[in-house]
C-alpha cells in the first residue's frame, strides 16, 4: 500500500516521536508514505477564520500535490483532517470556485481536481488497510493494559463533513483497534470530548481544566494510559498535564501515547525506538504492564 | 408495532430523593418521535413526567432534551433511529446540559439561555431617525445573516457546549450566533461596540474552543461555532480590535508566521500570541516557561526546533497564494456549499483509496 503522506506541522515540531514512529510503524506495516514535503500548513482552522479563500487555497495547493502522486492522501492529525475536510467540502461544491482557486494554482504547475480522498492513518487501519490484517502482524499483544479513546474533535465533528453517513463506525474505530491490538479499551467520559488546546493562549484556565477533567475521568475509570490521533490534543495532555493537574486541583499522571505508539508497541517495537522517552508524563507504568505481559513473539 | 424501551431521567426537587433512572416500554410506529413516546408514557403510565413541549413540529424549540447523551429536539427525532444510535437499544432521555434542571425533562432557560442572549443586547440598534418608510437592505446583507435568525432557541447547543461544561461564564454558542445576526444586519449602528464588547470580554469570542458540538447538536442548521468565527473574523479584519485575550495577536501571528514559512513554527506562535514585547506578554510567556522547559528536558522540543525553524521549500508559492487571497476585498464563496455547482457527477466526499499494492 502506497499514500501521499501529510505529516503536519506540529509532528515535526513539538511532537517528533510522532513522525518518527509513524515511519517506523508504516515500515513495518507495509506502507509506503511519500512524504508531500512542500505541501504547506493546513491552517487548523485559524487561517479559515481569518481568510476562508486562503485557507481553501492553502489546501487545494496540498491536495494538488497529492493527486500529482496519484495516491490516496493520508494524515496523522486530527486537527488536519478537519482542517482539510472543512476546505474539501467547500472547493468540492462548487466548480466556479475549484476554478477560480486553481487559476491561483496554475503557475506552480497545480490543479486540485474534485473528490480527493484524505484519510487520518486511523480510518486507513480500519477502513483500508483492515484490522484483521494488522491482528496478524501483532508480535506484543497488549494485554492487561487498559487504554483511554481519545479522539480529538476535528475528527469527530461535523459527522456531516466527516463522511459518516458512510462510514458510521467512524467515532468507534479508536475502540476497535485498541481490541485488535489487545489491550481493553476504557469507557469514560471525556473520549469525545475537546482537550482545551485551540484556547491555550486565549483563557488558560478553560483550556488547562477541560485537559485535566478528561484525564481524570480516564483515571478514575482505570486507564492505563491515553491513545490520541491528534498531536495538537497531545501538547494538551501531555506536554501540558503537570500545569492542567494544578487547574483541576488534583494529581495526574497518566500517560498519553500517540496513535502510531500504540500500534507500534503492539508491533513489537521498543518504546524508546518510538519516542515515549520524549513524553513528558512519564510511561514507564505502560511499558511495566507490557514487560509482565507475553515477550514479543517476533521482532523482524 | 415495534416497541421501544425508554430509560428516562426523572428528578423531582420537592421529594428531596437524589435523580434517577426510569424505564418505560412503548409500542408506537417507527416513525413516530421521541417526544410522541415520552407523551404515550405520560398517558398511559406516569402523568408525572415533566416535559416542555408545544409544536412538536421542530419549530417552537420547546422539547430540547439530550438522547443517548447528546442534545436533541425531542419531537424531531424518530424513535427507530434514537434505538439505532443507543448503545444497548434502550434509548435514554435525560435533560439538556449547562443548565439546572426544574423538574424531570425540563431546565431552567432562564437562568443560563437567556440571561446569556439578553447579554448580547439582542435588538437592532439603529442610529438616527427612522427612515419614513422600510429601511432598505441590500439583499446580500440579509443572506448574510439568515442562518443566525434560523434559532429557535431550543438551548440545544448551549447544552453540549464544551467550553460552558468547564467556563459557565461563557456566552455560549447560542448568544453568539444571535449576536453575529445583529453585527452583520447593515441597518445597526452599533456594530463596532458590539464586537468590541464580545472580544474583551475574557469569556466572549475567544473562550470558544472550536468543538462542533454546536455545529453537530443544532436542529436547525445555524452553526453557532461558524457565527462566532466570523464575529472573530470581522472583530480582527474589519475593526482591527485588539483584545486582552491575544485573540487578535493569535490570529494574526499564526496567519503571519504561515505567510513566511510555509508551516507553523510553534515557539513562534507562542512568544507572538502573547506578545512579547507587553510586560503582560511577558508574565504570560514566564508562567508558560516551566511547560517549555518540560519539553526541552525531555527531548521534545530540541533547541533546533525552538530556534531555527525552516522555512519551507518552494514558501514563495505560498506566499503568492496569500497576495491573492488578501488582496481582494471581496471574499467569495463564505457561505455557499452546493450553490453554483455545474458539473454532473455526484462524487462522493470521501472516496476509498485503491486496492492496496501489496
Amino acid at each position: 500500500m502506497r499514500v501521499a503522506y501529510w505529516p503536519g506541522c506540529v509532528s515535526r515540531g513539538f511532537t517528533p516521536e510522532l513522525h518518527g514512529s509513524m515511519a517506523l510503524v508504516a515500515g513495518r506495516l507495509g506502507i509506503e508514505l511519500v512524504e508531500l514535503d512542500r505541501a504547506n500548513c493546513c491552517g487548523a482552522g485559524v487561517i479559515a477564520e481569518h481568510n476562508q479563500e486562503l485557507a481553501d487555497t492553502l489546501n487545494a495547493r496540498t491536495f494538488a500535490m497529492a493527486q500529482k502522486t496519484g495516491l490516496p492522501m493520508m494524515n496523522i492529525c486530527s486537527t488536519c483532517q478537519g482542517a482539510q475536510s472543512e476546505c474539501q467540502q467547500r472547493l468540492d461544491a462548487d466548480a466556479g470556485y475549484r476554478g477560480h482557486i486553481n487559476e491561483v494554482l496554475a503557475p506552480e504547475g497545480l490543479h486540485y481536481e474534485k473528490g480527493i480522498t484524505n484519510k487520518n492513518f486511523l480510518w486507513l487501519l480500519v477502513e483500508d488497510y483492515g484490522l484483521d490484517r494488522l491482528r496478524e502482524l501483532v508480535v506484543r499483544p497488549l494485554a492487561g493494559l487498559r487504554i483511554g479513546p481519545f479522539y480529538g474533535c476535528y475528527i469527530l465533528r461535523p459527522t456531516s463533513r466527516l463522511g459518516y453517513d458512510r462510514h458510521p463506525e467512524r467515532g468507534r474505530y479508536l475502540e476497535q483497534l485498541i481490541e485488535a491490538l489487545g489491550a481493553t479499551p476504557v469507557d469514560y467520559e471525556g473520549a469525545r470530548k475537546c482537550c482545551g488546546f485551540p484556547v491555550i493562549t486565549m483563557n488558560r484556565e478553560t483550556s488547562l481544566r477541560q485537559a485535566g477533567r478528561h484525564i481524570g475521568d480516564a483515571i478514575d475509570a482505570g486507564a492505563d494510559a491515553l491513545v490520541s490521533p491528534c498531536p495538537l490534543c497531545h501538547l494538551n495532555l501531555d506536554l501540558q498535564q503537570p500545569d492542567a493537574a494544578k487547574v483541576v486541583g488534583r494529581d495526574l499522571g497518566l500517560a498519553v501515547l500517540h496513535l502510531p505508539q500504540l500500534v507500534g508497541l503492539a508491533l513489537g517495537f521498543a518504546p524508546r525506538e518510538l519516542g515515549m522517552s520524549k513524553h513528558v508524563v512519564r510511561t514507564e507504568l505502560v511499558e511495566g504492564k507490557l514487560e509482565a505481559g507475553p515477550a514479543p513473539a517476533l521482532a523482524g | 408495532m415495534p416497541d421501544y424501551a425508554l430509560r428516562i431521567r426523572r428528578y423531582d426537587p420537592e421529594s428531596g430523593r437524589p435523580p434517577y433512572w426510569a424505564d418505560f416500554q412503548v409500542e408506537l410506529d417507527d416513525h413516530r418521535s421521541v417526544l410522541d413516546g415520552i407523551l404515550d408514557v405520560k398517558d398511559r403510565e406516569d402523568g408525572s413526567i415533566g416535559i416542555r413541549c408545544s409544536c412538536q413540529a421542530a419549530i417552537c424549540g420547546s422539547c430540547g432534551v439530550r438522547v443517548n447523551g447528546q442534545a436533541k429536539l425531542a419531537c424531531n427525532t424518530k424513535l427507530r433511529d434514537a434505538q439505532a444510535g443507543s448503545d444497548d437499544g434502550v434509548i435514554t432521555v435525560e435533560p439538556m446540559g449547562n443548565m439546572p434542571v426544574l423538574k424531570d425533562l425540563i431546565v431552567n432557560m432562564d437562568a443560563v439561555h437567556w440571561k446569556k442572549v439578553q447579554r448580547i443586547v439582542p435588538w437592532l440598534l439603529p442610529e438616527g431617525e427612522p427612515p419614513e418608510r422600510e429601511y432598505v437592505v441590500p439583499a446580500e446583507s440579509m443572506i448574510d445573516v439568515t442562518q443566525s435568525m434560523a434559532c429557535i432557541h431550543c438551548g440545544a447547543c448551549v447544552s453540549d457546549c464544551l467550553s460552558m461544561e468547564v467556563d459557565p461564564l461563557f456566552i455560549g454558542p447560542a448568544a453568539l450566533a444571535k449576536a453575529y445576526r445583529f453585527v452583520g444586519d447593515p441597518r445597526d449602528a452599533q456594530t463596532e461596540q458590539r464586537l468590541r464588547d464580545l472580544a474583551e470580554d475574557p469569556h466572549g469570542i475567544y473562550d470558544c474552543t472550536h468543538c462542533f458540538n454546536c455545529v453537530e447538536v443544532c436542529p436547525k442548521g445555524v452553526a453557532p461555532m461558524d457565527q462566532i468565527m466570523r464575529l472573530r473574523r470581522r472583530a480582527t479584519r474589519d475593526f482591527e480590535i485588539s483584545d486582552p485575550n491575544n485573540g487578535r495577536r493569535h490570529e494574526e501571528s499564526f496567519t503571519k508566521i504561515i505567510q513566511k514559512k510555509g508551516l507553523l513554527d510553534e515557539r513562534k506562535l507562542l512568544q507572538d500570541s502573547f506578545g512579547a514585547l507587553r510586560p503582560q506578554g511577558q508574565l504570560q510567556l514566564l508562567r508558560s516557561l516551566p511547560t517549555g522547559l518540560r519539553g526541552f528536558a525531555r527531548g521534545k522540543i530540541s533547541p533546533r526546533t525552538a530556534l531555527f525553524h525552516e522555512r519551507l521549500e518552494g514558501v514563495e508559492n505560498v506566499q503568492r497564494i496569500y497576495e491573492h487571497a488578501e488582496g481582494h476585498a471581496e471574499e467569495i464563496n463564505m457561505y455557499i456549499l452546493g450553490e453554483g455547482e455545474t458539473e454532473d457527477e455526484k462524487e462522493p466526499a470521501m472516496g476509498e483509496p485503491p486496492e492496496p499494492a501489496t
